[in-house]
């Protein structure tokens, strides 16, 4: 079942969301590439969850506050989002960029989380294990090093763009590189707060991922503290389109545990 | 006409072949294909081709910055610019330019030039740009903030050169307590400010507004962009409230000058063809990287790539036949030069007397040429 297209307001500023299904509330906080379609995997979210699909401010369609500058800016943004849902806690979801973002909010403040899943999170640096340079890939590239099964990447890159769609790649672009340029796809500061998060935290890796290298898996799984860490085989950075079913049962499995 | 003789200083010893197995001449292009040995030869004709250019009559010599690429050898453009003082007496010194953005303290750049106005009693001109997208690969900088950095460096450093210090330059980017310059520039109230450009909108109507009214030079562009750029300054500058002078208005391009059409034609194709295509040809994501250029700006062009299709090498023909590159005999020069001059009334001709892999007897007697049969027939 698809989901339903909404705006939503937090403060002054008025984002493209989309949402579906029933259960409690789950926000999901997406990736570089934005939002362009409510995915097979939040459906099957939706059986268990109410999923929140909010394009992050910058992105898309949604505005783009001047005040917007880094990623800590998109956490507090996020805070004030997040108070939307009153004392009802959520379970956060967040892939790559929103993955970062997802753990920016959380060293941030717990008290509203009821799960934190990572999915191929940006955020953290491990010297020696650099991220795929992105900003330099090719668009073929950039398809093609998302996925390990190069059937998907061929699929996408049959796709015709209209020039809505690519100004809105553009956009995105642009919001991602703001975002994560310098210093490249991490905070340094990060790393030396994930101690704080005290909600159960999974972290979910494709085996396969060459834009974060799954090798940072474990390495969030040290830092935060009791969370469970999922590789997936024959699975590229978006294990959410290209495992959606493992995906969506860990994170099902993850929300059992905190009943 | 007022007439500069600028230099890239491209790496001429390069191995095509290798050169693209990489994805550019830049950044990625492994610098064991560079050899100490050749080039520090190359260094030392370039200089002699500069200082030379001061004997022939030009009334600048002038370099400028470029990072990790075999397209240009001058990472710091001043230390160049500190040899040719020692080097020349009358010529003004040009370095066009600095690219702003790319450094974390500006007020380093505010010094150097301001120490070299100092050692050459006021014969220095100062450049200020971006840098090309490449170097925001090069350097780590976040294009998204290459406007804003530029304009806050740009504040700071003129400050810096005029206003008593010490003061205090509160900005986004940049923030210092202490802004107190020694030395002071020599020129009063500072060096000149030139801005070459590909002929971005939002440059021109910065560098034409009324408290700047900078030079600009349009680059790499055919005759009819740097006629249509140069008219928006123009239009820019009457929108303003007053009329651009011709020493407000300049062009860059390589120029080849031998007897015949067919010779200067057949010498200069290596050395243009090798300039564009070897040299300067970087792929898309790496030349505008995000924020480079605003949105709407890259929209525009998206959409322009997309209607022209896949890029393919440029021929010598096409860039003569577009007059990206004026070559030919001293009456074909001529006649092109003082048509496009004209028709802009621009004042200011910078000329790229060796470009691409152009050999140093071929630069020299190119220079020679020009100095002799075209220069003087443009002078006034």
């Amino acid at each position: 079942m698809p989901g339903t297209e909404t705006k939503h307001t937090v403060r002054d500023v008025n984002v493209r969301m989309m949402r579906g299904g029933s259960g409690p509330p789950l926000l999901f906080l997406h990736g570089a590439n934005g939002l362009p379609v409510w995915l097979p995997f939040f459906d099957l979210l939706s059986k268990h969850f109410e999923v929140f699909v909010p394009e992050h401010p910058g992105f898309g369609t949604s505005d783009n506050p001047r005040w917007l500058r880094n990623i800590g800016d998109l956490a507090m943004y996020y805070l004030d989002f997040i108070d939307g849902f009153g004392s009802q806690p959520i379970h956060l979801v967040g892939q790559s960029l929103g993955g970062w973002a997802a753990a920016e909010v959380a060293v941030r403040n717990c008290s509203r989380l009821k799960s934190l899943t990572l999915l191929g999170p940006a955020g953290i640096r491990i010297k020696g294990l650099p991220s795929g340079d992105n900003f330099i890939w090719d668009q073929e590239e950039s398809i093609r090093n998302l996925y390990h099964n190069q059937a998907i990447a061929d699929q996408v890159l049959g796709m015709p763009i209209s020039d809505e769609q690519a100004d809105i790649m553009l956009t995105n672009r642009f919001a991602t590189a703001k975002l994560g340029w310098e210093p490249r796809w991490y905070n340094p500061s990060l790393e030396r707060w994930l101690h704080r998060i005290s909600v159960p935290t999974l972290i979910v890796w494709g085996k396969d991922d060459k834009l974060f290298p799954s090798a940072y898996a474990a390495r969030w799984g040290e830092l935060i503290p009791g969370s469970r860490v999922e590789i997936i085989p024959e699975c590229g950075h978006v294990p959410a389109v290209e495992k959606p079913d493992i995906t969506a049962k860990e994170i099902v499995r993850l929300y059992a545990g905190t009943r | 006409m007022q007439f500069t003789f600028f230099h890239l200083m491209p790496y001429r010893p390069l191995d095509m072949v290798e050169r693209h197995k990489h994805r550019a001449g830049w950044v990625v292009l492994p610098n064991t294909l560079y050899d100490p040995v050749k080039g520090a030869e190359e260094y030392q004709s370039y200089i002699d081709q500069l200082v030379y250019a001061e004997k022939l009559g030009f009334d600048v010599i002038a370099v400028n910055e470029h990072h990790q690429t075999a397209y240009g050898l001058m990472p710091a453009p001043n230390l160049i610019a500190a040899n040719l003082i020692a080097r020349t007496t009358k010529a003004k010194i040009a370095i066009i330019g600095r690219a702003l953005p790319l450094v974390n303290n500006p007020m380093n750049i505010a010094e150097e030039f301001a120490m070299l106005d100092n050692l050459s009693k006021g014969r220095i001109i100062t450049g200020f740009v971006r840098g090309i997208g490449n170097e925001y690969h090069a350097t780590g900088i976040n294009p998204f903030y290459s406007h804003e950095r530029y304009h806050e460096a740009h504040d700071l450093i003129v400050q810096a050169w005029t206003k008593p210090g010490p003061f205090s330059f509160e900005g986004e980017h940049y923030n210092f307590r202490y802004v107190n310059l020694w030395p002071r520039p020599y020129q009063s109230p500072h060096p000149p400010i030139w801005i070459p450009s590909m002929g971005s909108s939002e440059t021109v109507k910065w560098a034409a507004a009324p408290e700047r009214k900078y030079p600009f030079l349009v680059t790499f562009s055919s005759r009819e962009l740097v006629a249509r750029y140069l008219n928006v300054y123009r239009d820019q500058a009457k929108a303003y409230g007053y009329e651009a002078s011709p020493d407000q208005l300049g062009w860059a391009s390589p120029v080849y000058v031998a007897d015949t059409d067919e010779r200067a034609r057949k010498e200069a194709k290596e050395g243009v063809e090798t300039l564009f295509n070897d040299f300067l040809a970087v792929p898309f994501q790496m030349l505008l990287p995000p924020g480079y250029m605003s949105l709407e700006s890259m929209k525009n062009t998206m959409r322009m790539r997309k209607a022209l299709g896949a890029r393919k090498r440029l021929t010598f023909e096409e860039l003569a036949e577009s007059g990206t590159v004026v070559v030919g005999s001293p009456k074909t020069v001529r006649d092109q030069l003082s048509r496009l001059r004209d028709e802009t009334r621009a004042h200011k001709l910078i000329t790229m007397l060796q470009f691409g892999t152009l050999p140093d007897d071929l630069t020299r007697r190119n220079m020679e040429m020009f100095a002799s049969e075209v220069m003087p027939h443009l002078k006034n």
